[in-house]
């Protein structure tokens, strides 16, 4: 390939095909080091594929931009699972340095009675079907998703405005978010937040879920609330909310989708107990981006929590650099 | 891609396909599982892991043909490829190391027992087998579960072994005694009579719980199950629980979530079929 750089010789293991870990590639391959990303589903792109909708990004732009790494050199093993197919260990034995993006993880649900009704969906699972799963395709495609007439999202971050625009789009005469706090402490984006506005996205503030209601048949048909009110900030600096005794409401709904976070998937680090974890489970790492094994960075949500496409490129391009300079430093194995 | 490398007809809806997948083969672990996506567009479901050979870098894939995505894997012979498969998933059964085991399998849950025997007995540990179906050319593995101990087969019809369920059976086992740990797989009516059967005797039993599953890596809760009042992921956390503490209802209840949708795709399916469209 005209212009492609000098190899190095030195070989690099990337944990996820999401956005942190193709944005390293791209960096890492364009210092002419031999790269290989190791993908737990199917299909490379991470949130960009399975959480992200079409209509916010085709995946014909993943895709193309998939394609770009791959004829420069990046190899991409899919349906690789770290922590279960290969262990950390194992990878590092074989590379002269890992780097770990393989994403948020487990849904966090609210823990509220009625949550295992049938209607009852994680934004991840709500969305996986949708988008990485074709669901909206059903029954040309083959996966199926319950299709709302009343469908409530609870939560406000840029998850909730997608999963609440799916379902719009899937033809829910009314899609709803329910926030327990008001606009101005939404951790979406205020553009995402206009957007679901205009497509006709309602929004229940001030209203925290207690309960998920169902008929004799276990389907979901309502959710029961409470108001909330907003207090002093907390330590996030954001008014927290209190519920204003005796304000219980119902409101009628037959699909419900939980987008309030997610937690450190443990299938990784539980196999490689030297990796050091916060107390919440995300990795450590310097401000380099280096784990507590040598040789080893991390970046994007395992290491933040939840937070957003742009910054996980950011912990992406900034381990590709340091893992250049731990490189030239390194003996190599 | 995944070439098959053989295809066995197990019993008139159960069908067995070798496929090439050596890592699985290699490390996998009795009780785990694979996730398995056919070709593009098809579903991702879980399978259990009947049986690796490690030497021909194959897994023993067991599907009982029920909907439209199972009916066309067991519709593909040698030489044809499963693009898809992702594992090993799920922990790894918790094998006693010394004692004796009761395993307890019905129907396809048979072929998910056959791993667990085979780490039991690797461990030195008696295997008692209690394996049935409806009548003789339903049950399967009994000739895998011979080499690893004492099998007891029942039908419901009586056309081979005892007559009755395996519970009939798995009675008469624990009433004889000396039996450390249960474990049984099967439709879930089967492993709750079961754990109605060990419940009072005090008797450890293992259930593997087969919920909907999309990634099998934790990531989207959809196969959530109760054990003792808390929510956990079959996918990571299991699929193997503590039968004594699994609330069956609710497992039951949502495996029924698609089943509109599974009629739906297997009645254009078979229409397909018919009509020439498909084999």
């Amino acid at each position: 390939m005209p212009g492609s750089p000098p190899s190095t010789g030195r070989r690099i293991a990337i944990v996820g095909g999401g956005p942190a870990g193709l944005t390293a590639a791209g960096e890492l391959v364009k210092s002419g080091h031999d790269v290989t990303i190791f993908e737990a589903l199917h299909q490379p792109g991470g949130v960009l594929v399975y959480g992200i909708p079409e209509f916010r990004l085709p995946k014909k732009i993943v895709d193309q931009e998939v394609g770009r790494l791959q004829q420069a050199g990046v190899k991409i093993e899919c349906n690789v699972v770290i922590g279960r197919t290969y262990t950390i260990p194992e990878l590092r034995a074989r590379f002269d340095a890992v780097f770990i993006a393989n994403g948020a993880g487990l849904p966090v649900f609210m823990g509220v009675p009625g949550e295992n009704l049938k209607g009852v969906y994680s934004a991840n699972e709500y969305l996986t079907r949708v988008n990485l799963m074709a669901a909206y395709e059903f029954p040309q495609s083959d996966t199926p998703v319950l299709l709302g007439k009343r469908v409530a999202v609870i939560g406000g971050g840029n998850v909730a405005m997608d999963s609440a625009r799916t379902a719009r789009r899937l033809g829910a005469d009314t899609s709803t978010i329910v926030y327990r706090r008001t606009r101005q402490e939404m951790p979406a984006r205020a553009e995402e937040v206009r957007h679901a506005g205009q497509e006709g996205i309602r929004f229940e503030m001030l209203a925290a879920p207690v309960e998920v209601l169902g008929n004799p048949q276990r389907w979901v048909t309502g959710l029961k609330c409470v108001r909330m009110q907003l207090g002093a900030p907390d330590a996030s600096g954001r008014r927290s909310p209190t519920p204003i005794p005796d304000s219980a409401f119902t409101m009628e709904c037959d699909v419900v989708v939980v987008a309030v976070g997610t937690r450190a998937n443990p299938l990784l680090t539980a196999t490689c107990p030297d990796l050091k974890l916060d107390r919440r489970g995300n990795i450590v790492v310097d401000a380099t981006g280096m784990t507590s094994l040598p040789g080893v960075f991390a970046g994007g949500d395992i290491v933040r929590g939840a937070a957003t496409v742009i910054l996980a490129m950011g912990d992406g391009k900034r381990a590709a650099g340091a893992i250049d300079r731990y490189l030239a430093s390194a003996p190599r194995q | 891609m995944h070439l098959i490398t053989a295809r066995t007809q197990l019993s008139p809806n159960v069908t067995r396909l070798d496929v090439v997948a050596p890592r699985i083969a290699e490390i996998r672990q009795s009780g785990q599982f694979v996730i398995v996506r056919r070709a593009a567009g098809a579903e991702r479901i879980p399978l259990t892991i009947a049986d690796a050979d490690r030497a021909k870098g194959t897994i023993a894939l067991v599907i009982q043909a029920v909907g439209k995505s199972t009916r066309e894997l067991v519709a593909l012979q040698p030489g044809a490829s499963i693009q898809d498969i992702s594992g090993p998933l799920g922990r790894p059964t918790e094998l006693i190391s010394a004692g004796r085991a009761l395993c307890i399998g019905g129907g396809v849950g048979t072929a998910v027992v056959h791993p667990i025997a085979q780490g039991l007995h690797g461990n030195g540990v008696g295997v008692v087998s209690v394996i049935g179906g409806r009548s003789r050319e339903w049950v399967i593995f009994e000739e895998e579960l011979r080499r690893l101990g004492e099998v007891r087969v029942c039908t419901d019809d009586g056309s081979y072994g005892r007559k009755g369920f395996v519970t009939d059976v798995a009675r008469d086992v624990l009433a004889e005694g000396g039996i450390d740990v249960v474990y049984a797989v099967g439709p879930v009516p089967m492993m709750r009579a079961v754990v109605n059967l060990t419940r009072p005797l005090n008797v450890r039993t293992v259930v593997s719980l087969n919920p909907v599953m999309v990634d099998g890596t934790g990531m989207c809760g959809g196969c959530r199950v109760n054990v003792g009042g808390e929510t956990r992921f079959a996918c990571v956390d299991g699929p193997e629980f503590d039968g004594l503490l699994v609330d069956f209802d609710l497992l039951s209840d949502r495996l029924g979530t698609y089943r509109s949708h599974e009629q739906l795709a297997l009645s254009r399916h078979d229409e397909a079929c018919r009509i020439g469209l498909k084999s």
